[in-house]
């Protein structure tokens, strides 16, 4: 009878914690975050609309790290982001391009990285100096708005298109 | 009339604590506990294995109802997953917890008292508080973390089974939403340290409740019931207090 009661104590037990283990790796961001090693590369935004720690770092579409700092820099005005690429993509070229990308029309913003063609390689903590800043919706619909009043002429009407 | 809550209160407050001071003790004969998980633990399970298949179906239809209007059906995963994790699973689970396991810890306490066993024991200088209380109460705090995260699973892959095998959703998408967004620490932790929380509180007012009814039947009918609807609201009162605490 005790045995019994043992063996089906254990199982719940078991099960327990294999639910506990489902939740973390299957269900959640735990299993993708790559406690391995990472180099780190730094780029310096106007704008970074809504880009996260943690965002996306893809190239070609790919995922190969992530967000891992953002600061404001005060003296020159514009954000800094860390990304942690991993260890085994460590091969860009110096003259890479970082910009920031929307996927989808509403979805979560990345940075997309744009290998060059320079034979340098980027190092460890260095910075990429070409970046475009995010789009950001109401400034690309105000330049959308602006330039089809000028493409009318400009005749005065206070229509924009 | 109004100073009878308050009594009531201060009574449970330091029969908690010697409940508290009864639980280093059981490490000693950690058997007492092992049974008491199993007439806490395993005899729930099965009820929220069965429980969390079905709210996660249900949860997938309804949403999938709503978000194939806006054509977002693709998030459907990270619904389901994100208010399985972060509430439904510590609530629910507690209030199942609550009417299947705390009812009957209080009866069986209540009985026991209405048959004077707990006295009988304390005749042989035993005290029923070590012996008889406080393993019930360490199996129910221990089991309830575990039932959630079993309902929580559980309903995962509910929703997974309506979600991509019924109404056709990439599976894919489902998973790799639900990965993308669902916070380990942020999510799932506090989900966990809810129902922690969830299980103190239910075997605390059910191992109360059991020990201080009064030793009729009338009185042991009454504290049970008094055991599920208290239970019960301060499970979900708490679950607002948390809520409002962890995700601000």
């Amino acid at each position: 009878m005790f045995r019994s009661i043992e063996v089906s104590v254990g199982i719940f037990v078991g099960i327990g914690l294999a639910a506990l283990f489902f939740l973390a790796m299957q269900a959640s961001n735990l299993s993708s975050m790559s406690s391995e090693g990472f180099y780190e590369i730094t780029a310096r935004f106007d704008n970074i609309g809504g880009l996260k720690v943690r965002s996306a770092v893809k190239v070609a579409g790919v995922k190969v790290g992530q967000v891992g700092k953002i600061d404001y820099d005060s003296n020159s005005f514009e954000a800094l982001v860390t990304m942690q690429v991993d260890e085994k993509y460590n091969r860009f070229p110096r003259d890479t391009i970082a910009s920031i990308f929307t996927s989808g029309l509403l979805g979560e913003q990345y940075v997309g990285l744009e290998p060059g063609g320079d034979e340098k390689l980027l190092e460890h903590q260095s910075e990429i100096s070409h970046t475009q800043s995010a789009m950001v919706l109401e400034q690309v619909i105000g330049q959308f708005l602006f330039s089809k009043a000028s493409d009318s002429g400009g005749s005065g009407n206070d229509a924009p298109f | 009339m109004l100073l009878n809550p308050i009594i009531r209160l201060g009574r449970g407050s330091i029969f908690l604590g010697k409940t508290l001071a009864g639980i280093p003790q059981l490490f000693v004969r950690f058997g007492l506990v092992i049974k008491q998980l199993y007439s806490v633990g395993v005899q729930t399970l099965l009820i929220t294995l069965v429980a969390g298949l079905f709210v996660g179906m249900v949860l997938a239809l309804q949403l999938h109802y709503t978000l194939s209007t806006f054509g977002a059906e693709d998030t459907l995963g990270l619904l389901v997953a994100l208010s399985l994790v972060r509430e439904l699973g510590p609530v629910v689970a507690a209030l199942l917890f609550a009417g299947r396991a705390g009812s009957a810890l209080t009866a069986e306490i209540g009985l026991m008292k209405a048959t004077e066993q707990l006295s009988g024991l304390e005749m042989m200088a035993v005290d029923p508080i070590q012996r008889i209380i406080a393993p019930r109460f360490l199996a129910g705090f221990l089991s309830m973390p575990l039932l959630a995260a079993i309902f929580s699973a559980v309903g995962i892959l509910g929703g997974y089974m309506v979600g991509v095998d019924l109404l056709g959703v990439d599976a894919g998408a489902f998973w790799s939403q639900i990965q993308a967004k669902v916070d380990f620490y942020e999510d799932v932790m506090n989900g966990i340290i809810k129902s922690f929380v969830f299980g103190f509180i239910v075997s605390w007012i059910a191992v109360f409740e059991g020990y201080d009814c009064i030793p009729t039947s009338e009185g042991v009918a009454r504290a049970t019931t008094r055991t599920v609807v208290h239970s019960s609201l301060a499970v979900l009162g708490m679950d607002f207090v948390l809520t409002a605490i962890m995700f601000n």
